[in-house]
C-alpha cells in the first residue's frame, strides 16, 4: 500500500448502530432477475405474482432492451384466487406454454413472489414436479424474491441457494467465486488465479447451466459479493469451506481477497504479490487520479445493496471521503467482519431503515453525495443535494483492480457534471 | 393465471398514486409489502418529478404477517398524519395487501383523523392501472361533492382527467386550457391536476365537464352528470378535425362565438395540402395504445395524413365497444389485447410501413424494421420532453403532423430509392438517411418455390413494400397454380394486384 491508503485502524468499539424499522425505500429480490438473467445465458426466470411483479420488473429493467426476455410473470388472476382454477394446473400451462416457445432454456427458475408466498403456493414443490417430468430436458428450480422475505440483492442470494443443491458433489480441490459478476471481470479474475498458481477456479453461477461448478469438501469458496449468507450457509453445509476476506472492490480490498484466497491454498502472500502488482498499480493510480476530486467530501448512503459497507471502506481508506451515514439493509456481523474492522471508527453505521427520519438526517447533514435508490434521487437532486444511483452500482461492473478507477468514478461524476453545468 | 412479458398497465394502485400526485394535499396510505416503493420511481424517473409521490407504504415484511399488520397500518397512517399534514387521504390496500384484508378503509377511519379519509377498494387482480386511476378519482370526486346543492352563475366548464405520469397530460392541459380561455369560456375547476381536495368539492358549479382523458374522468364524469345534471364534453379533441368538432361543441353549449383567429396558429392543414406530402398518401399504418389516443390517432391518419389504416388496437379493454365500432369504419379487424406477443404477430402480419403505438410497439416497429411514432402511454421518460409538445388543439394537430411524418422516408428519397435500386449505399435495405444508414431490417426469409432471377428481383422492391409484394406474389402463384415463382410471375402477380 503506498501513502495515499490509511493504515489498517485497529478494531475499536463499535459506533451505535441505528437501527430503524419503518417505510422501507428499497427494491424486492425480484429485481436480481434484471442482472441474474444476463448472466446466466440459458437460464429463464418465471416470476409468480401479480401485474406489480411484471410492472416492477420493467420498471427496474428501464427500457425494454431485449427482442424477447428471459423472464417472464404468470401473472395471477382472480379465477386462480377464487379456487376456480386449480394453480398447479394453471402453472403447468403456463410452464408448458413457455418451454414449447424456447426449447433453449436449459435451467427455469420460478421465482416467488410476495402473492405467491401470502396464498402460500408451494413453488418448490411445483419445481420439483415439473423437473421430474421434463426428465432432463430443463432443470427446473424455485426460489422466493418477494418483498417480504428478501430486499434487493437478497433475491441472488435466494437463487444461488436454490441452484446449491442442484449442483454435482465433488470432492475435488478447488476454488470457487460466489457472486455474479460480469463476464471481463471473470475473465480477469480467472487470470490472475493462474498467475498466482491457482488453477482450478469455478465461478458460481457460470454462465451456462451446464457449466455450473461441483461442490464438495476440497471445494473453498470465497465470496465476490457482500450479500450472499444464504448462499455461503448452503455451500458449507455441502461441504465446502468459507474464506473470510474483504470484497473485492478497490484496490486494498481487490488485494486483500486474492492474497485471503490464496493463502487458503497455502501460497505465499509474495507470489500474490508478483502476480498482482501490474494491476494493482495501474489500479492504484488511476483512482488516484479521481480519489483527488472525492477527498475531503462526504458521503451519505441510504440502505440499498448491502454493498454499502465495501463502498464506504473503499471510498473512506482510497478515496479519502468522510462518511456521514452508512445505511445497509441488514448487518451481516460474521460475513462484514474484516470490512468493519477497516471502516474508520467513528462511522455511524445504520440498519434497516425508516425513510422519513432518514431523509431527514440527509437534509440536516447536507452531504457533498448522498448514494440512494431512483426513486429518492430526484427529489434529492432538487433540495440541492448531489446524488449517486445506487443501482448502477449493483449493474456496473466494479470488482477487481481494472475496475476500480471505474467504481471511483460513478462517485466522482455525479459531481463533476454539477462543477461544470451552468445552469 | 396468465403468461406476461411486458405490461402495458401497470396494477391499479399505481393509477391511484397518479391521481394522488397530480393533486396538492393529498396523501395515499398504501398497505403494501417491501419492494412496491418501486412505483417512486416511475414519477421521479421517468416523468422527473422533483418531489417523491405523496405516498405512505407500510412495506410490511414477512415476519409482519404473523403479528399485527393492522397496527402497521395504523401507525403508518398517523404517522403520515401528522408529518405531511394533508387536507384529505386515500387508503387502500396493493395486491398483497388485499390478501391479507385489513380493511384499511375501516382501520383508517377508527383513527378519527380531522380530515376527510377515502378507502379505495382496487382490485388488484381484476382490474389495472387506468381503471385504479378512474376509480380513485370518482371516490375522491364523490367524498367532495356529497350532498352539494350547487347555485350556478355564469356558463362555466370543469376539464377533467389530467394525472402525473400521463402522456402529454401537461402540454395537453396548457394547450386547451389556453383554447377554452380564447373562446370566453371560464373553467371552473381543473382535476386532478393540481387541484386540492376543496377544488373538487367545487366541481358541482360547473356547467358542464371536458372529459380530456375517457380512460381516467369517464366514471367521475358520469357520476357528475347523474348527480348534478352536468353536460359530458367528451369529444377528445386530438387532430384537427377534433379539435374542430370540440370547439362547436363547446361553443353551442356555452352560447358564445368562436373568434375568428382562433386557428391562427394551425399549419396542419397547410402542411397536409402542401404538394411534398403528396408520399404520405396511402401509406399503410397500423395504430395500437390507450383506446383514445389509438380511436383519435386512427382519424388523424386516414383524414388528415391520408393514410391507410392497416390495424387498429388497444390495451384498454373497458373501451372495446368503442374501439371496435372504430375499426369497423376502416374495416380492419379490432385488436384488443395486452399479450405483446399477439400485438407483435397482428403487426407483423398486417405489413404496415409505419405504426403508431406505444413504447413496446416502437421495439416491436424497431425489430421489424417499420417506422414508429409513439402516441400513447405506457410511458417512457422521452415521452416528457423538456418543450411543450401536446397532441390536443391545434399546437396538437402541428405536432402530430411533424410525429407521423418524422420517421418516414421522405418523398424525394422514396423516389430516389426507387429509380437506383442496387446503388450500394442507397439500397432498398437501407434505412431513411435522416435516421442513420445501418437500422436493422427484417432478414427475408425466402420461402422455397422463387427461382434465383425472381429472388433478386424481389430484392429490389423497396424493403416497406417488399412483404406485401412477396405475400401478394405468393398467393397469386398458389392460386394459379405456380410452383416456381418466376420474374413473370412476380410482374403477373403486380399487375393482378394493382390499384
Amino acid at each position: 500500500m503506498d501513502g495515499c491508503v490509511a493504515p489498517i485502524m485497529p478494531a475499536v468499539a463499535a459506533p451505535a448502530i441505528i437501527r430503524e424499522r419503518g417505510q422501507r425505500e428499497v427494491f424486492c429480490g425480484l429485481t436480481g432477475i434484471v442482472w441474474l438473467h444476463r448472466r446466466i445465458q440459458d437460464a429463464f426466470f418465471l416470476v409468480v405474482g401479480s401485474r406489480t411483479c411484471a410492472h416492477l420488473i420493467q420498471s427496474a429493467a428501464g427500457v425494454m432492451i431485449f427482442a424477447e426476455p428471459r423472464f417472464a410473470t404468470a401473472i395471477i388472476e382472480e379465477r386462480d384466487l377464487a379456487g376456480r382454477a386449480d394453480l398447479d394446473d394453471e402453472l403447468d400451462r403456463v410452464v408448458g406454454q413457455l418451454l414449447a416457445r424456447r426449447p433453449e432454456i436449459k435451467l427455469l427458475f420460478l421465482v416467488g413472489s410476495c402473492p405467491s408466498e401470502v396464498i402460500k403456493f408451494d413453488l418448490s414443490r411445483a419445481a420439483a414436479r415439473l423437473d421430474s417430468r421434463a426428465n432432463g430436458a430443463v432443470r427446473i428450480l424455485a426460489y422466493s424474491g418477494s418483498g417480504i422475505e428478501t430486499t434487493f440483492t437478497e433475491g441472488e442470494d435466494a437463487c444461488l441457494t436454490a441452484l446449491v443443491p442442484s449442483l454435482v458433489a465433488s470432492d475435488q480441490a478447488q476454488l470457487v467465486v460466489v457472486g455474479a459478476l460480469a463476464d471481463a471481470v471473470e475473465d480477469q479474475f480467472q487470470r490472475l488465479f493462474a498467475a498466482i498458481g491457482l488453477d482450478r477456479v469455478a465461478f458460481l453461477p457460470a454462465r451456462r447451466a451446464s457449466a455450473m461448478p461441483p461442490i464438495g469438501r476440497g471445494t473453498k469458496f470465497i465470496l465476490a459479493q457482500p450479500f450472499l449468507a444464504a448462499t455461503a450457509r448452503a455451500l458449507q453445509e455441502r461441504g465446502a469451506e468459507r474464506i473470510d476476506a474483504p470484497f473485492p472492490l478497490g484496490i486494498e480490498g481487490s488485494t486483500l481477497w486474492f492474497e485471503a484466497a490464496a493463502a487458503a491454498f497455502g501460497i505465499a502472500p509474495a507470489i500474490v504479490a508478483h502476480a498482482i502488482a501490474g494491476p494493482a498499480k495501474r489500479g492504484r493510480d488511476a483512482v488516484a487520479k479521481i480519489a483527488a476530486e472525492l477527498a475531503g467530501k462526504s458521503v451519505f448512503f441510504f440502505p440499498d445493496s448491502q454493498l454499502e459497507i465495501p463502498l464506504a471502506r473503499f471510498l473512506a481508506r482510497e478515496c479519502g471521503m468522510h462518511l456521514t451515514e452508512v445505511g445497509t439493509p441488514f448487518l451481516h456481523r460474521d460475513l462484514m467482519a474484516r470490512e468493519l474492522s477497516l471502516l474508520p471508527p467513528a462511522t455511524q453505521l445504520a440498519e434497516g431503515q425508516d425513510v422519513e427520519r432518514q431523509l431527514d438526517r440527509c437534509e440536516a447533514a447536507r452531504p457533498d453525495l448522498v448514494v440512494c435508490g431512483l426513486g429518492l434521487a430526484n427529489p434529492l437532486e432538487a433540495m440541492g443535494l448531489a446524488t449517486k444511483w445506487s443501482i448502477e452500482l449493483v449493474f456496473t461492473p466494479t470488482q477487481g483492480f481494472e475496475q476500480a478507477a471505474d467504481l471511483a468514478n460513478l462517485f466522482a461524476r455525479p459531481l463533476a457534471r454539477r462543477a461544470r453545468v451552468k445552469v | 393465471m396468465q403468461l406476461t412479458l411486458w405490461t402495458y398497465e401497470g396494477p391499479p394502485h399505481v393509477g391511484a398514486m397518479r391521481i394522488a400526485t397530480a393533486m396538492r394535499g393529498v396523501h395515499y396510505v398504501l398497505h403494501a409489502p417491501q419492494g412496491d416503493t418501486y412505483a417512486d420511481l416511475l414519477f421521479t424517473m421517468i416523468e422527473r418529478r422533483d418531489r417523491r409521490p405523496p405516498v405512505t407504504y407500510t412495506t410490511f415484511q414477512a415476519r409482519d404477517l404473523g403479528a399485527d399488520t393492522a397496527t402497521l397500518f395504523k401507525n403508518a397512517v398517523r404517522e403520515a398524519y401528522d408529518r405531511f399534514r394533508p387536507e384529505a387521504m386515500i387508503v387502500g390496500a396493493s395486491c398483497t395487501a388485499e390478501l391479507i384484508q385489513d380493511d384499511p378503509g375501516g382501520l383508517a377511519e377508527s383513527l378519527g383523523l380531522p380530515i376527510p379519509v377515502i378507502a379505495l377498494e382496487l382490485p388488484a387482480y381484476q382490474r389495472k392501472e387506468n381503471w385504479g386511476a378512474a376509480e380513485t378519482l370518482y371516490r375522491l370526486v364523490r367524498a367532495a361533492t356529497l350532498g352539494a346543492k350547487p347555485q350556478r352563475g355564469a356558463f362555466s366548464v370543469n376539464i377533467l382527467g389530467p394525472t402525473a405520469l400521463g402522456f402529454r397530460h401537461r402540454d395537453d392541459l396548457a394547450e386547451i386550457t389556453a383554447l377554452i380561455r380564447a373562446l370566453g369560456i371560464s373553467i371552473n375547476v381543473i382535476a386532478p391536476w393540481n387541484a386540492r381536495f376543496a377544488d373538487l368539492q367545487r366541481l358541482p358549479l360547473a356547467h358542464a365537464n371536458i372529459v380530456l382523458y375517457p380512460e381516467i374522468a369517464g366514471t367521475a364524469a358520469a357520476y357528475l352528470a347523474r348527480t348534478f345534471g352536468q353536460k359530458t364534453i367528451s369529444t377528445v379533441p386530438i387532430g384537427l378535425n377534433a379539435t374542430r368538432e370540440f370547439i362547436a361543441e363547446l361553443t353551442t353549449l356555452a352560447d358564445v362565438a368562436c373568434p375568428d383567429d382562433i386557428e391562427a396558429d394551425q399549419r396542419s392543414s397547410w402542411y397536409t395540402r402542401s404538394v411534398d406530402s403528396t408520399y404520405l398518401t396511402g401509406k399503410r399504418a397500423f395504430i395500437f395504445g390507450d383506446a383514445s389516443h389509438a380511436i383519435a390517432l386512427a382519424r388523424v391518419a386516414a383524414e388528415e395524413m391520408g393514410f391507410t389504416v392497416v390495424g387498429l388496437g388497444t390495451y384498454s379493454r373497458e373501451f372495446g365497444r368503442e374501439l371496435r365500432e372504430a375499426a369497423a369504419q376502416y374495416g380492419v379487424t379490432p385488436l384488443i389485447s395486452d399479450d405483446y406477443l399477439e400485438i407483435e404477430a397482428a403487426i407483423g402480419a398486417a405489413v404496415p410501413e409505419i405504426v403508431l403505438g406505444t413504447q413496446m410497439e416502437r421495439h416491436i416497429a424497431k425489430r421489424l424494421g417499420i417506422p414508429c411514432a409513439v402516441i400513447s402511454a405506457p410511458m417512457h421518460v422521452q415521452d416528457f420532453p423538456a418543450r411543450r409538445a401536446p397532441v390536443m388543439g391545434f399546437e396538437g394537430s402541428n405536432v402530430l403532423f411533424d410525429t407521423l411524418t418524422h420517421p418516414l422516408m421522405m418523398g424525394l428519397e422514396e423516389h430516389l430509392i426507387g429509380m437506383f435500386r442496387e446503388d450500394f449505399e442507397f439500397h432498398a435495405d437501407a434505412a431513411p438517411s435522416h435516421l442513420g444508414g445501418d437500422v436493422a431490417v427484417r432478414p427475408e426469409t425466402l420461402v422455397s418455390g422463387w427461382d434465383q432471377a425472381a429472388e433478386a428481383e424481389l430484392k429490389k422492391i423497396p424493403f416497406f413494400v417488399r412483404g406485401k409484394a412477396r405475400r401478394n406474389t405468393e398467393s397469386f402463384a398458389a392460386e394459379h397454380g405456380v410452383s416456381l415463382i418466376t420474374i413473370e410471375t412476380l410482374y403477373d402477380a403486380k399487375a393482378h394486384f394493382a390499384r
